[in-house]
């Protein structure tokens, strides 16, 4: 496992992306401008801009219909350049709790949530989350009631799903911003409920 | 056994989720560009992408870290889409190697 | 690729409500409908839309015509037999039309 900023040498597969980089740079397929402005893209795609949706859609009651019935053009109304993304967001009632996993591969909203964590892409998670989600949300501390219907959301194909987290009792008043703040990445998967802050 | 693909586990017995997280080194996120960038292309599509991850070997699909999975798979799909030969990318990793190793 | 609304698509066969079963075959190739859920029968929740198919795109072909692809729900309680929950959890999984049958 590679740190940031500790010397390690050239790894095969280092070594892998180094040369497939400058051959395409070569052959003028990509360059190096594009590479780079595409990785800082990437680091600008946080799950603030999936907290984001959220806080609007808690505020704001017809922004959530269009959020519900279209999450595509609802995110590019907020400015979320989402190309070729067919999101679909699916959200959390007294009576349903969502959760989203991929067992074939990683398949997340990335462009909302920025990139997966470890645990999303693991063996584990993908395996057991299908079969026993109620194991693994009380794994992640979240303990759902028998009277709440749990649905999990299987990404096989190209629609992307996000969880729109129920609005926390406690939270009357506060500005989009604020409520942002208590809406995880985590939140977003399923695998966790909005806390107020202790 | 292949009548289930190595990647196809719902369902299957495992272990806790380990809920580790880790930073991505900029090799890696350049493997994620350039994957995006190709597919934004219309060069590569990322059905071909996850075909060639999932034709890893068990052992290497277990074990290797997910961005080295990724440029295994991007440098397959470009062999097979005739973007880069199999020569030239020898070529280059010996090029660069000797140039990493002061060479 | 040409946009949705301009591409050839198979017709779609299956309404939302009406009950499908995902056929147990096992061929070699990229397939995403998962292994757990093949020979299972679930309700139509609704229909996404049409898409290329994955398993001809993944192998450099244009996958058209456009499939159906449906959002199937299953019974958590029908789908594993020592499901530990309540009756009314389910799975919601998209499976193309190619992959179903009326059950």
């Amino acid at each position: 496992m590679s740190e940031q900023g500790s010397y390690r040498p050239f790894t095969y597969y280092q070594l892998m992306e180094t040369s497939l980089r400058e051959l395409l740079v070569e052959k003028g397929i990509l360059t190096d401008e594009q590479v780079n402005a595409e990785v800082a893209a990437m680091r600008a795609r946080t799950p603030e801009r999936g907290a984001h949706v959220v806080a609007r859609a808690w505020v704001d009651a017809e922004f959530r219909k269009r959020l519900l019935a279209n999450g595509t053009a609802a995110c590019e109304e907020l400015g979320y350049e989402i190309p070729g993304l067919h999101l679909v967001v699916i959200e959390n009632t007294p009576q349903v709790h969502n959760a989203i996993v991929c067992t074939l591969c990683s398949c997340y909203p990335r462009v909302l949530l920025g990139l997966p964590p470890d645990w999303y892409k693991s063996r584990n998670y993908r395996s057991r989350m299908v079969r026993e989600p109620r194991a693994v949300l009380a794994e992640f501390g979240l303990r759902i009631a028998d009277t709440v219907q749990i649905r999990v959301h299987d990404s096989t194909a190209d629609m992307r799903y996000m969880v729109l987290p129920m609005r926390p009792k406690g939270t009357e008043g506060w500005s989009e911003e604020r409520l942002a703040g208590i809406v995880s990445r985590d939140c977003m998967i399923g695998v966790a409920v909005p806390q107020l802050a202790v | 056994m292949i009548e289930r693909g190595h990647h196809d586990m719902g369902g299957l017995p495992a272990g806790k989720v380990e809920r580790s997280e880790h930073d991505y080194p900029e090799w890696q996120r350049r493997v994620d560009a350039m994957v995006q960038i190709l597919r934004l292309a219309g060069r590569i599509t990322v059905d071909e992408l996850r075909k060639n991850i999932e034709g890893l070997p068990p052992a290497a699909y277990d074990k290797l870290e997910y961005y080295e999975k990724w440029v295994s798979s991007l440098t397959q799909t470009l062999i097979q889409r005739g973007l880069i030969s199999t020569d030239e990318l020898g070529r280059k990793m010996e090029e660069v190697e000797k140039r990493a190793k002061g060479g | 690729m040409p946009k949705v609304a301009e591409r050839a698509a198979v017709a779609a066969k299956y309404k939302p409500g009406e009950r499908v079963r995902v056929r147990k075959s096992a061929p070699l190739g990229h397939i995403r409908t998962p292994f757990y859920i093949r020979g299972q029968v679930g309700e139509i929740e609704r229909l996404c839309g049409a898409f290329p198919n994955p398993e001809e795109l993944a192998q450099m072909r244009s996958g058209l015509p456009a499939q159906p692809l449906y959002r199937v729900r299953f019974k958590q309680k029908d789908v594993w037999p020592d499901y530990r929950g309540p009756d009314s959890d389910v799975v919601e999984i998209e499976i193309y039309q190619h992959w179903l049958e009326k059950a």
